[in-house]
């Protein structure tokens, strides 16, 4: 029932809403490139806003990338996480079956800001491994955070994935005297692969969308630097240039995401 | 009440568990009213979010071209810019130039405001495709049965599509709405005193984080839960016996 929403929600995507959305995007990207484009051939004597714009823009983008990388390694954190949780949630054993639901229920239900502000404020700022201090900083602990929330997605993808395959194929594996993990590994899992890559590129779509919230810990990413920068520029109206580019930069960065979420969507949906 | 409040103060004194917002009665007040915000914007946004949905819905459905673009680039606007980017661009750029002079002094809305129009706008284009989708899942042989049966164009819809189109949604209007309630907490940032805020303030003043970071957790994970729960006992109630969406 719900791959036949998803395919009826592609299945009628004109052509020309495409195009649409085309323009939209190259919009976006055109006002992102006009910026650094104009600080490299715009006289240095007036001050309008897009040379005001163009002077932060560097700083600004470079606490994007900080939201990129962070994205990144939680999304591998998570799903590491998350896919050994999925599995625990379609274990035999009735207590790692029960842990494991608990887990992903209690971290599926509670807000990501929430998450990030109990793993500053609980967690050391140095960890002592042996004769060493390794310091703990705030990115790291926004990485966690956000991993926490993201594991939660990624467990239910695989235990939702794992039930959509024919019981009969458990039965038939076991019959051909395949052991549980083998079976899980070896039928199960390559099977699901492909019915999990949607859902879980929708979830980084929505992990992406949480790292501004690292700003709250003081994190110097992206929100954090454009807010600086309004500071320091001080003129109200600045406020409209540099919000539409930090989220012209996101919009440039999700949006082909989203799209090729859709495009696979459809490719994998199952037909009725 | 005394009694509870006593006890708890004594579970300060004995293991240093500060859970302030039982025995103080200055903090279990500004406690509640953070736990009551929170519940009237996860509710005022709920409404609000779905009254989009349904009319973004019925505007993608219309003929005209137009409205069906603007609602396109609605949604892939505001699913793919984040949240909190969203709400501080409502309430710093939006709220800026919504500022009017009146005789009266300066009008101007408040925070609680921006994050309920916020919120519902980032929530309402998620509801829009999930409204969309399901109505467009309701089988054509079904409305072509009721055609046969004599069914005029505005009885189909609300006898036949509507209904089945409603349960279709269910589930992941449920995983939507348990987002909306999730994110009721970045209120936060633009200091709408709902619980999170209200906490923020209490910890620094009693220096409870660690208790407080506890209870916060627990009180979403419980809110949430109890949505989801009422959520599935909605589904469950409605359910058609027999009736398998699949066929």
């Amino acid at each position: 029932m719900k791959l036949d929403v998803a395919h009826k929600v592609v299945g009628s995507t004109s052509s020309k809403s495409q195009a649409w959305m085309a323009t939209l995007f190259m919009m976006s990207l055109g006002f992102a490139l006009l910026v650094p484009l104009h600080a490299a051939l715009a006289a240095p004597a007036e001050r309008g806003w897009l040379d005001i714009l163009a002077q932060w823009a560097p700083l600004i983008f470079k606490g994007f990338c900080l939201n990129v990388a962070m994205s990144l390694v939680a999304v591998v954190l998570g799903t590491l996480a998350g896919g050994a949780l999925g599995i625990g949630q379609c274990a035999q054993t009735v207590w790692v079956k029960r842990i494991s639901w608990l887990v992903t229920e209690f971290f599926r239900n509670s807000p990501t800001l929430v998450l990030l502000f109990f793993c500053m404020y609980l967690l050391p700022f140095q960890v002592q491994i042996g004769p060493f201090e390794v310091p703990f900083p705030a990115w790291a602990k926004a990485i966690l955070g956000l991993s926490l929330s993201k594991t939660a997605y990624v467990s239910e993808i695989v235990r939702g994935a794992f039930a959509s395959i024919p019981s009969t194929q458990w039965e038939a594996a076991e019959t051909l005297a395949f052991s549980r993990w083998q079976t899980i590994r070896m039928i199960i899992l390559p099977q699901c692969l492909k019915r999990m890559l949607p859902p879980w590129m929708n979830a980084y779509a929505i992990m992406i969308m949480a790292t501004p919230l690292a700003s709250v810990l003081g994190v110097n990413e992206g929100l954090t630097f454009t807010r600086a920068a309004i500071t320091a520029v001080g003129r109200p109206d600045m406020l409209t240039p540099f919000y539409l580019y930090l989220l012209a930069l996101f919009f440039i960065y999700a949006y082909p995401i989203s799209a090729w979420t859709i495009r696979l969507e459809r490719r994998y949906a199952v037909r009725s | 009440m005394n009694t509870i409040a006593k006890w708890f103060h004594g579970l300060y004194d004995t293991t240093g568990i500060n859970l302030s917002f039982i025995y103080d009665s200055y903090d279990r007040g500004r406690f509640l009213a953070g736990i009551q915000l929170t519940l009237e914007l996860a509710l005022i946004c709920i409404v609000i979010s779905i009254a989009i949905g349904v009319i973004g819905a019925w505007l993608q459905g219309s003929r005209f071209r137009i409205t069906n673009a603007l609602v396109r680039a609605y949604i892939a606007l505001f699913r793919n810019t984040p949240p909190i980017v969203q709400l501080f661009f409502f309430f710093f750029v939006v709220g800026h130039f919504f500022t009017f002079h009146t005789a009266s002094g300066v009008f101007r809305l408040s925070n609680l405001s921006w994050a309920i129009i916020s919120l519902s706008f980032y929530y309402g284009s998620f509801n829009i495709e999930n409204f969309r989708a399901s109505i467009e899942a309701v089988p054509e042989a079904t409305i072509q049965a009721a055609e046969a049966l004599g069914y005029r164009k505005y009885q189909i819809y609300f006898y036949i599509v509507l209904p089945l189109a409603v349960r279709f949604t269910l589930p992941s209007l449920a995983n939507n709405l348990a987002s909306l309630v999730k994110s009721t907490s970045l209120a936060y940032v633009i200091a709408v005193p709902e619980v999170l805020y209200v906490s923020s303030e209490i910890w620094s003043e009693q220096l409870n984080v660690t208790e407080m970071m506890f209870v916060i957790l627990f009180f979403y994970v419980f809110l949430v839960g109890l949505l989801v729960y009422a959520m599935h006992r909605l589904e469950a109630y409605l359910r058609i016996p027999g009736y398998s969406e699949g066929a």
